[in-house]
């Protein structure tokens, strides 16, 4: 077991005005470890998560990255190009729409090489070579390579997405609804794909969604939102099968059966 | 009012255009934003050149015009009378002789000298903007020197085409730092660019952007190390004069495709015709550069 | 190997009036490697609710779980995942899967968790579901369409994948035939051979007999109604 937590959150606060975004925030996250973070709309989840990485500055609070360089550091206090460093290797983003994520008028290729090119890859074979590699983990066929990604399906979409942000082999993916808005079964191969990757790279991940069978298959911890705070955390399986909470009790109990 | 300002612009505007100049040439590759003046002729025809040259010009100057190599399109007419009218400088088709020359999508074959300008008329500055199209984050791009994505531009020309097909425009690295877009000339220019002894000035009149490269900058073009950048031209000689070193256009001469190449630089083409080189057309039309379009 | 302290449990229902339902008191037990003890008691005694509390699925209110060194009761996520992996199996009576991954990689996953080689972990698995009778042309397909008595015996198979010091087995062997039933039954019994210790709900009374060492009521451990 890591004696050293790979992210440590402290009390990380966010308004909207004088709406709070979300309050307090405190956990640590372990290499390896896969946390959910759940609520409904409006919970603070996503602004937990821009928070978190980088993308929206919170209004108090420390997020302490485990850099690979110099120990753990305040990504809140890094100058800009330090973290944007840091979110091109170390960190990656995985958007709900691939289309955020992705450049739709540059090939599948070119969007798995551009992180690798963007620190400092300058052989063409070499990156497109990886990059096949890559659209294979992600069961795209390597003839698609030249493919833009309009020419792809919804779930394909989202896979290329997941290649271009793990080719550079980050330490935290951040994923916000990675299966929002799939069909079922796409999701189901999605969800499979994702539990893999997070094993074979050692992966940690920070997943934001409103989907519970979502976090029960791929979180090992989970936190639920209400209002901006956290109101419960704990084991994945324990949350949800013994919440403690009555908002978390509520959730739960609100999943249709199928 | 019977007379304009010395080059048109009020002396204020010219000031504010040298000072753009001053930065661009302290940050070699940085786009300067600059506040570009309504000009008496469209976007698209040279406003950003012409204002650099405006405020560039002195009255000893020989000012030079060419439009993608020729003296003598309308374009290169035009705006040469401009200045002959609003400046009263001497103009001059011989390279050599110019002290400014302001110039679309070519740099002259002749070698150009310390005591030469060379202005740019720039459509699109921003090497970045196809595939980044926000200004607020290519801005950003450039200063935190995060220039992958144009390294994506090439690779999807190399997984289209075999090859770097990007043929102008071609992106450079200014002395090891900012990637900027050397305005469409063509990429066998490209290498005149670097270590030039000549002050090189980009003006961009719609976009409000000047850059600059002083004298000797090195000027690297942007490649992949299994696909290095070549400058290319027809492989063929000029028509007119002979001439295997210059850029060449190509002319259709007659309804069943005939075709000749002659140099894209007229200057050059008549300066290598009077010093007796001969092409394998020259004989048949010995005034074909007036024939073109 | 397995050390319960009077463990408490109840169940606050927010949303109905934050009833507060009491189902456990002061339960206590131990178990050593190499045996295995039967948790007895009527429909609702609180058999599951004591095995879900070891296994950290549910939450004790108070007292002590210690597996292996660890207070289940008290630990953080993921040393009872840590536990989990290395050394705390749990055969419950549901399979619950991703959709569509192969039988084969559902019962060798807690082997390639725990970092073991590929081809180790399939052999593994291959063996066990050959052992249960799964056919092997089922191996290549999802369990998710399996009939309740196959998908138990994947839960079997998977549950003994890799050989855990601790085990919770929960009916492991309802609605199995005879021959499978007493591969389960083998299963088990080399498990206690090799020294683990575990826990089990068995209504087959006469499987219980054959691998149980003790018997424990959990009605011992329900609070008295106020």
């Amino acid at each position: 077991m890591s004696p050293q937590p790979l992210l440590q959150v402290r009390d990380i606060t966010r308004f909207y005005g004088t709406r709070i975004g979300c309050r307090d925030v405190s956990f640590d996250l372990y290499p390896g470890e896969v946390m959910g973070i759940v609520g409904e709309s409006g919970s603070g989840k996503s602004t937990l998560l821009g928070c978190l990485a980088g993308q929206l500055a919170p209004d108090a609070g420390e997020v302490l990255f485990d850099t690979r360089t110099d120990g753990p550091r305040d990504t809140l206090k890094m100058s800009e190009p330090e973290r944007r460093m840091l979110s091109r290797t170390d960190w990656a983003f995985v958007h709900q729409h691939a289309r955020d994520g992705l450049r739709m008028g540059v090939s599948a290729g070119g969007n798995v090489g551009e992180r690798l090119m963007a620190v400092g890859a300058r052989h063409y074979g070499d990156i497109r070579d990886q990059a096949v590699d890559w659209l294979g983990r992600v069961e795209i066929p390597a003839d698609r390579v030249d493919d833009r990604p309009t020419a792809f399906s919804g779930g394909m979409q989202q896979r290329l997405q997941i290649a271009r942000n793990l080719v550079t082999g980050p330490r935290l993916v951040f994923m916000d609804e990675p299966t929002g808005g799939l069909d079922v079964s796409v999701q189901a191969r999605l969800l499979d794909l994702l539990r893999g990757l997070v094993r074979e790279m050692g992966l940690s991940a920070i997943i934001v969604t409103h989907d519970l069978a979502v976090v029960r298959l791929l979180a090992d911890r989970l936190m639920v939102m209400k209002d901006g705070h956290v109101v419960e955390t704990g084991l994945t399986d324990q949350v949800l099968d013994d919440p403690q909470h009555g908002y978390t009790q509520l959730l739960v109990s609100s999943v249709l059966q199928v | 009012m019977t007379e304009y300002n010395f080059a048109y612009l009020d002396e204020q505007t010219k000031r504010m255009i040298r000072r753009a100049i001053l930065k661009g040439l302290a940050v070699p590759g940085y786009q300067v934003p600059f506040a570009s003046r309504e000009m008496p002729m469209p976007y698209g025809w040279g406003t950003g050149g012409v204002q650099v040259s405006a405020a560039t010009l002195v009255p000893e100057d020989r000012f030079k015009v060419i439009d993608q190599g020729a003296d003598d399109t309308t374009n290169a007419v035009s705006i040469r009378k401009f200045f002959e009218r609003t400046a009263g400088v001497e103009t001059t088709e011989h390279t050599a002789e110019a002290s400014v020359i302001q110039t679309r999508h070519r740099i002259p074959e002749t070698p150009l000298s310390e005591d030469q300008i060379l202005v740019y008329q720039v459509p699109i500055p921003e090497p970045l903007r196809f595939l980044e199209p926000r200004e607020t984050e290519t801005r950003k791009m450039h200063s935190l020197e995060e220039y992958g994505l144009m390294h994506v531009k090439l690779y999807e020309d190399i997984s289209q085409h075999g090859a770097i097909a990007t043929s102008y425009a071609y992106p450079v690295k200014v002395e090891g730092r900012y990637v900027m877009d050397p305005s469409p000339i063509p990429k066998f220019d490209n290498p005149k660019l670097s270590d030039c002894p000549a002050i090189q000035l980009f003006g961009a009149g719609r976009e409000q952007r000047i850059y600059a490269l002083p004298p000797y900058t090195r000027v690297v073009s942007l490649d992949f190390e299994d696909y290095p950048f070549e400058a290319s031209k027809a492989d063929h000689a000029c028509d007119l004069c002979g001439a295997g070193d210059s850029y060449l256009d190509e002319v259709i001469t007659d309804d069943q495709g005939g075709r000749i190449f002659v140099c894209s630089d007229t200057d050059y083409c008549r300066g290598r015709r009077e010093a007796g080189h001969v092409g394998t057309q020259a004989q048949d039309a010995p005034m074909m550069t007036e024939a073109r379009a | 190997m397995i050390e319960i302290e009077t463990v408490s449990k109840q169940f606050t229902l927010h949303n109905q009036g934050g009833a507060v339902i009491p189902v456990m008191e002061g339960a206590s037990l131990s178990v050593a490697p190499g045996e295995c003890v039967a948790l007895t008691g009527s429909s609702g005694a609180g058999k599951s609710t004591l095995m879900r509390m070891i296994y950290g699925n549910y939450l004790a209110a108070s007292g002590r779980i210690m597996v292996g060194g660890v207070d289940v009761a008290r630990a953080e996520p993921r040393e009872i995942l840590a536990l989990r992996r290395e050394t705390l199996g749990y055969v419950s009576q549901f399979l619950r899967v991703v959709p569509r991954v192969p039988t084969i990689d559902v019962v060798a996953e807690p082997l390639l968790a725990l970092g073991r080689p590929r081809e180790e972990a399939m052999d593994r698995a291959r063996d066990l579901l050959a052992r249960l009778n799964i056919p092997e042309r089922l191996w290549s397909l999802s369990p998710t369409t399996f009939s309740g008595g196959e998908q138990q015996r994947v839960n079997i198979a998977r549950g003994f994948a890799h050989a855990y010091p601790a085990l919770l087995l929960d009916e492991p062997t309802a609605s199995l035939d005879a021959a499978n039933r007493e591969t389960v039954l083998c299963l088990i019994e080399e498990a206690k051979a090799r020294g683990a210790a575990i826990v089990g709900i068995f209504h087959d009374v006469e499987a219980r007999a054959r691998v149980c060492d003790r018997e424990i009521d959990v009605s011992v451990f329900t609070p008295k109604a106020a």
